[in-house]
């Protein structure tokens, strides 16, 4: 309980600091960021739209710790501010409306990820220097030297250009209207197979080195020569005793992974032209839509926090040495 | 310090060890003022310096180094004259004349490829030395003062490791002035705290070592401590962290430059990309616009990454004593 306790109000410190940064920076930024936005939007904003700007950004003649205080505030109780390039919808419904896409990318391509990943992992511990166990791990990593946007965009142009077996751009086919169909499920499937795909192939390397090096290690111990000497049959010790007790680090390595399904998708939202919130906030940065980045940033940082709590709590399941700690 | 005079046998000889090992070190290099560099002339180094000049892996890695710093030293030679200036020789298909072909806006794909490397090596390299020094400096403090110090510090690392590093390089990046410091800047804030944690944790199990309980009985400074005592002997995994940290630096700079976060005025290997997105380079079929900058990239990341499993080869032994022990502390 005492850790989780602690882990919460590391969590907080973080949430806290995010939120600070995020109150910060235009407000000491060089290049007045307020400044560059109204010059390059005279003329098309609305009395209302500036006011509320003026009061977001600080330009605003009361005290800083008063502005601090009201920001807090707005934040706690969810109100982001209006967006600007979609003006008068709030920040926060903005997000709502891509958030999901972002969360079923994320979430397919890790959870694909880290289950091929572990796999290989504990295949090429048990079976060492066995092909799985030399070939693979230099290959992917080789193929990890590779910018990920790039080996996107190259997967883009074979299979989407040249080959046309996946479509270009966007989460559905346009004029299709979301909804519990089976031609839209399907149409959304074909549409997230190759960004999840890209996702999969850089980071499944990771994955399964990671398990392969504690799977090593555990094989090492005691307990899985005395398995073998009770004649056990192999894939009872490789799952059973090996694996089982190997799983730990990957279970951190899925919970920071969780965290940054949200964020960390945004190359492959923007290669893909996906609808989710890492696209989003490329398109808030160019179009300066402060309100609407900031809220986005927070997003993307709580969600990551919430990741890891829930990780945390997990763990403290798992493991018993973190509970009499 | 009661650890200290438990093990009274073994103490004179660690007491006359450090001093003495100390002086050598500077006097083999007394220009030698960044505490990166007080780590590498010590007795480990003869073997480090030797076992990675055997070594296939550290050799192949040293090579592709070299020559992608020689092309970048050599750009202006090479290819005189700006690279991006536009011409009407354009989407021009690879050809004896330009070995690569032309851009959609008739640049020389080769020249802005070989120009690039300035910018992309820069950046990278300084990137991965200024955020693995910071890393040293908070790891080494974290580790030396321990207590309070560290419970901060510790505290700053896991917020900067948590918060989400691609969108905040993003915000950063959109909120700073565009040029090439304002990417170095925002690569450091983003990139230090990994290494600092790795670092943090090898420096604790050295600390805990009787040597360093030594000198501090000794009187010794603190930042003759940090540097002199305790850096020199974790020499491997520094060189560890830096690689990365270049590797780090290069590919985040390519793709915040990507992105169109960058200086899109200078030419790199992430611009060049960019501008053979912005241009269509691939709906239009001009593969080699592309390709030449992202292969670039990937071969300076896999000859770092060579580089640092040939350390990692070479110092093995040793490594994998001490390994558990940072992975325990970094999982808790």
């Amino acid at each position: 309980m005492r850790f989780i306790l602690r882990r919460l109000g590391f969590y907080l410190i973080a949430f806290w600091v995010s939120i600070t940064l995020n109150f910060l920076l235009p407000r000491f930024m060089p290049g007045d960021p307020v400044s560059r936005m109204f010059a390059r939007s005279a003329g098309q904003m609305q009395p209302e739209q500036i006011e509320a700007l003026r009061k977001l950004l600080g330009v605003d003649e009361r005290p800083i710790w008063e502005q601090y205080a009201d920001y807090l505030y707005n934040i706690v109780t969810g109100n982001m501010g209006v967006s600007i390039t979609r003006f008068p919808t709030p920040v926060t419904e903005v997000i709502a409306s891509q958030i999901g896409w972002t969360l079923l990318l994320g979430t397919t391509a890790l959870v694909i990820a880290a289950v091929v990943g572990n796999l290989l992992g504990i295949l090429a511990a048990w079976r060492r220097g066995s092909a799985i166990d030399s070939a693979l791990p230099p290959l992917l990593i080789f193929i990890g030297s590779f910018p990920y946007f790039w080996l996107a965009m190259g997967a883009l142009y074979l299979f989407g250009v040249i080959l046309g077996w996946a479509p270009l751009r966007h989460a559905f086919t346009d004029g299709l209207e979301p909804a519990f169909t089976w031609e839209f499920i399907a149409d959304a499937g074909a549409h997230l197979v190759l960004p999840a795909l890209t996702i999969v192939l850089v980071s499944v390397g990771g994955w399964m080195l990671g398990m392969r090096n504690t799977m090593i290690a555990t094989n090492a111990e005691d307990y899985i020569t005395m398995a073998e000497a009770k004649g056990l049959r192999p894939g009872r010790i490789m799952f059973r005793y090996a694996a089982r007790n190997a799983m730990l680090p990957s279970v951190t390595s899925f919970g920071m992974g969780l965290g940054f399904v949200v964020g960390g998708a945004l190359l492959t939202e923007v290669v893909f032209a996906y609808p989710g919130v890492g696209y989003q906030l490329l398109n808030a940065v160019q179009g300066l839509d402060y309100p609407l980045m900031q809220g986005l940033f927070l997003t993307i940082t709580a969600a990551v926090l919430l990741a890891n709590f829930l990780v945390d709590i997990l763990y403290v399941r798992l493991d018993p040495r973190v509970r009499s700690n | 310090m009661t650890t200290f005079i438990e093990p009274s046998p073994s103490a004179p000889e660690v007491i006359v060890a450090s001093p003495t090992a100390a002086p050598a070190s500077a006097d083999q290099s007394p220009a030698a003022p960044s505490p990166a560099a007080a780590g590498k002339p010590r007795k480990p180094k003869q073997g480090l310096v030797h076992g990675l000049l055997t070594n296939t892996k550290a050799m192949v890695g040293a090579s592709i180094l070299l020559v992608f710093i020689a092309l970048a030293l050599l750009a202006p030679v090479l290819f005189p004259g700006d690279p991006s200036r536009i011409t009407d020789m354009a989407g021009l298909e690879p050809s004896p004349e330009h070995w690569l072909g032309t851009t959609a806006k008739g640049q020389d794909v080769m020249a802005l490829t070989i120009h690039g490397s300035r910018s992309s090596l820069l950046v990278g390299l300084t990137v991965g030395f200024a955020s693995t020094f910071v890393g040293i400096l908070v790891g080494l403090a974290s580790a030396y003062f321990g207590k309070f110090v560290d419970e901060a510090l510790s505290l700053v690392t896991n917020v900067f490791l948590l918060l989400p590093g691609l969108p905040l390089l993003v915000i950063l990046a959109a909120f700073l002035p565009p040029g090439l410091g304002t990417v170095i800047l925002v690569l450091i804030v983003t990139g230090w705290a990994g290494s600092a944690r790795v670092l943090r944790s090898q420096a604790l199990s050295i600390r805990s070592k009787d040597f360093v309980a030594a000198a501090v009985v000794s009187g010794e400074r603190a930042g003759r401590i940090m540097f002199r005592e305790i850096l020199p002997n974790m020499a491997s995994i520094v060189m560890g962290t830096l690689l990365a940290c270049v590797i780090y630096g290069i590919g985040a700079q390519a793709g915040l430059e990507f992105l169109g976060l960058g200086d899109v005025s200078t030419v790199s290997w992430g611009n060049n990309l960019f501008w053979a997105g912005n241009e269509g380079a691939l709906l239009t079929g001009s593969w080699w616009v592309f390709v030449p900058s992202g292969l670039c990239i990937a071969l300076v990341a896999f000859a770092l990454a060579l580089i640092n499993y040939a350390v990692d080869e070479v110092t093995n032994p040793r490594l994998r004593k001490i390994k558990p022990v940072s992975e325990g502390k970094a999982a808790k």
